[in-house]
Order: C-alpha cells, then sequence, then structure tokens
C-alpha cells in the first residue's frame, strides 16, 4: 500500500514538473526580445528582431512611462510605473518608430525582417 | 529697444545662453532664500528680504500663490510622502502674512492619472486659505484617458482642453494646456484650436491690461533635450507682444528659474513633491534624491504680488524647509 502510494505521488510530481518545464518553454519561446526602459532612454534605443517575436518592454526607471507606437494606433501600453511590462508581438516586417507619450523625447525603433 | 547682450556669460559651454557655472553658483543660493534671476542671458541672483512684498491694504493689491508638480501618488526614494509635503505647503500659504485670494496649480497635480490621486489634492487643498484654486493640467494628468477625468474635475469654464481665461483686479489671466497630443521626439504643444482661442481672447484688451499666462511646461526653451520646452509658444507669445506687463508662470521642471525678456517674465515653480536636477547636469529630468534634511529646501510655493501701477509683479518662491 506504502509502495503503491508513494508511486502515485512520484507520478503526480513527474507530471506536474513536467508541466512546468513546459510552460516554462513555451515563456523562453514567446519572449525573444527585451527592451529596459531607464534613466529616461529606451535600451535598446534601435532593437531588431526576427518577424514573430514578442518584445517585452521593462521600466526599471522610477518614473512612469507610456510606449506608444508613432502613429498612436499599432500599439499603445497603459501606463507603467517601475518594474510594470508591456509586451506587443511583432508579426509584419517594417520599421516600427515610437516613443514615451509623456516624455516625447524618448524615441526608440523596433526594425522587424 | 530690447538688448540681448551675451556679456558676462563665461561658461556656456553649450552655447545655449546658460552660464552653467554661474547657474550652479545661484541655484545653492536658492536654498537659502535668493532667487535667481535670467536676464537677457545673464544669471543675477537677489535676496528674498530685497524683493518688495508691498505693504499691506495697497489699493489695487492682488495676491496669489502658484503651487506645481504634487504628483499625488508618487512614492519613490526621492520622496515618499508627497502627502506630507503638499501638507507642507499648505501650511506655508496658511502662514503668509497676506492671505492668497486664489491658487493656481500648473499641472502634475497626480502622478498616474489615478482618481484617488485627484481626489487626495482637492482634499488637501480645501484646508488651505485660499478656496479658488485653477488648475492645468501636466502630462502626468493626462494618461490613458486625454484628459477626461481631468476636465471632469477641473474643467469647469474651461474650453476644449482645459484652457481658460478670467480676470482679477484688472489682471488677466490665461490658463493654457500644452500637454495634450504630444508627438515622438516632441517638445510641449499648444496646437491650432488653442491658439486661434487665444489670438480671440486678448484682441480687445488694453495694451496697459496686465496679462498672466500659466500653463505646465516652460513656454521658453529651458531645455529642449529633456523636452523643457514648447514647440508653438512662439505664437502664442506673439499675441502678447503688444502688452506691457506679461508674467508667464510655468511648472514641469521641478526647480524655480526666472528670465526677463523685454516686458515678459518667465517664471518656473519648484515642486511640491520632489526636486529634478538642473539643465544638463544628470542623464536624464528624473527625480533627483536628496538628503532627507535637504528635501524640503528643493520644494516650494511661489507667491505672486501684483501692485496697480507697477508694470512686473512681484515674484517670491520660498522653500519649504
Amino acid at each position: 500500500m506504502k509502495c503503491v502510494h508513494a508511486v502515485g505521488v512520484m507520478a503526480i510530481f513527474i507530471s506536474v514538473s513536467g508541466l512546468f518545464v513546459t510552460a516554462a518553454e513555451r515563456e523562453e519561446e514567446s519572449i525573444k526580445a527585451e527592451i529596459k526602459i531607464d534613466n529616461f532612454a529606451f535600451m535598446p534605443t534601435e532593437l531588431t528582431v526576427k518577424a514573430g517575436t514578442t518584445v517585452e518592454w521593462v521600466n526599471r526607471d522610477d518614473i512612469p512611462h507610456v510606449v506608444v507606437s508613432d502613429d498612436k494606433k499599432t500599439f499603445k501600453s497603459k501606463a507603467l510605473d517601475t518594474d510594470d511590462k508591456f509586451s506587443y508581438t511583432f508579426t509584419t516586417p517594417g520599421t516600427y518608430s515610437y516613443f514615451c507619450s509623456v516624455h516625447p523625447k524618448m524615441t526608440g525603433r523596433v526594425v522587424v525582417h | 529697444m530690447k538688448a540681448h547682450s551675451k556679456a558676462g556669460l563665461i561658461y556656456d559651454h553649450n552655447h545655449d545662453g546658460v552660464d552653467r557655472r554661474g547657474f550652479l553658483k545661484c541655484m545653492a543660493w536658492a536654498g537659502t532664500g535668493a532667487l535667481c534671476v535670467m536676464k537677457a542671458g545673464v544669471l543675477r541672483s537677489a535676496s528674498l528680504s530685497g524683493i518688495s512684498g508691498a505693504t499691506a491694504g495697497t489699493a489695487g493689491e492682488l495676491r496669489f500663490v502658484q503651487i506645481s508638480d504634487s504628483h499625488m501618488g508618487f512614492n519613490k526614494p526621492a520622496n515618499q510622502d508627497v502627502v506630507g509635503t503638499l501638507k507642507a505647503a499648505v501650511e506655508k500659504i496658511n502662514a503668509l502674512p497676506q492671505a492668497p485670494e486664489f491658487l493656481l496649480h500648473t499641472g502634475d497635480i497626480s502622478h498616474l492619472s489615478r482618481p484617488e490621486e485627484f481626489e487626495a489634492v482637492e482634499q488637501i487643498l480645501k484646508s488651505c486659505v485660499a478656496k479658488e484654486v485653477f488648475y492645468v493640467p501636466g502630462e502626468h494628468d493626462v494618461i490613458n484617458d486625454d484628459g477626461a477625468q481631468f476636465l471632469e474635475r477641473f474643467g469647469k469654464g474651461s474650453h476644449g482642453a482645459g484652457w481658460r481665461s478670467f480676470d482679477k483686479n484688472g489682471v488677466h489671466f490665461i490658463g493654457l494646456v500644452n500637454v495634450m497630443n504630444l508627438k515622438a521626439g516632441g517638445l510641449g504643444s499648444l496646437g491650432t484650436e488653442q491658439l486661434e482661442w487665444l489670438e480671440g481672447d486678448v484682441k480687445g484688451l488694453g495694451a496697459s491690461t496686465p496679462i498672466v499666462v500659466f500653463a505646465h511646461i516652460p513656454l521658453w526653451n529651458v531645455y529642449p533635450q529633456w523636452g523643457w520646452g514648447t514647440e508653438d509658444s512662439a505664437q502664442a507669445l506673439g499675441y502678447l507682444k503688444r502688452f506691457g506687463s506679461v508674467t508667464v508662470l510655468n511648472g514641469h521642471i521641478h526647480q524655480t528659474m526666472q528670465k526677463i525678456e523685454g516686458q515678459v517674465t518667465f517664471h518656473t515653480a519648484a515642486s511640491t513633491a520632489f526636486p529634478q536636477p538642473p539643465p544638463g547636469q544628470a542623464q536624464g529630468p528624473g527625480p533627483m534624491t536628496v538628503p532627507a534634511e535637504q528635501l524640503r529646501q528643493l520644494l516650494g510655493i511661489t507667491d505672486v504680488n501684483y501692485l496697480r501701477g507697477r508694470q512686473a509683479l512681484a515674484i517670491v518662491d520660498s522653500k519649504l524647509g
């Protein structure tokens, strides 16, 4: 009885950890590029990625920023306070210029091919 | 005739008219109650005690106070008690020898445009001796909703995104909004609709009417690299060229600065929340953390006094500590 029970527990443990591994793998696959926001700048200012990449902006500055594409339509984050993140998946090749709508002197570009 | 001599500018490394060494020296004095004035590109400082505060009860006198950049909701190291420092500002106002008639808040009332942030500021200002407050928005007040909340709370009597004018004791006040529809790589912006309104608003006024303009982002190019300027302010100032006394009160840069150009006096107020570095003195224009005991010396209010017959308004900055 004890043996079966232990095996049962092991089986559950393995399958659950298997789930975790899969989820982690999935996460790694979709978020392929990061842009860090700090000191009123996007780093890197210009990022080149493959079509299908999800780009994640992370605000490490001590002031909120809002990531908006130049045309104000393609992508638009809500206000990102310190440590907040915003993701956008670039499916179509092209050059996407964007800026911080609260501090418009902050500009950046994602080049997708 | 206007003289714009650059004589006296020694450390103008960026050739932008800012004498950096002189500026830094002046900023250091500002903590001890001096006023830094830039006249035709040259910095001068004057002790606050030397500036006429006017005698009480003078006929035609008008007193009001400008506060700015309360950033309600901010809680980072530069100041983890913006409620406390705003309350200290109100205490300072209430302790003035002569009560101001009203307040001007030149924007960044909230930090993240949250309803509870706007509410908190309104509540704190209720204990101010001056009951009437006129607000213009900062860029932190119009995040995510194009200023809808700002207008709902503070837009009564205003036009468009919240611009307005009103008269007090013969002085014409104009509140402008230069934080809407900002474009990538750009500065503050007034926009065609507002400029057209402004042109019509001042058209019928006599040239001897004193004008006070208040807006969030400076209407002169303090430091464009950090967004400290307004793209189309020249057009606005053009409509005011014929007036004998124009005072422009701004915020946004979280430090006091003054420039006089002919009959126009430009002045920026300190924040009640946190200081920012002088132009070009840091990587970016973000919150500047200073030792706790120094914080209140870099925050403040601005007391403005108008005496009928005097061309320039007396502007006195007071630190919170």
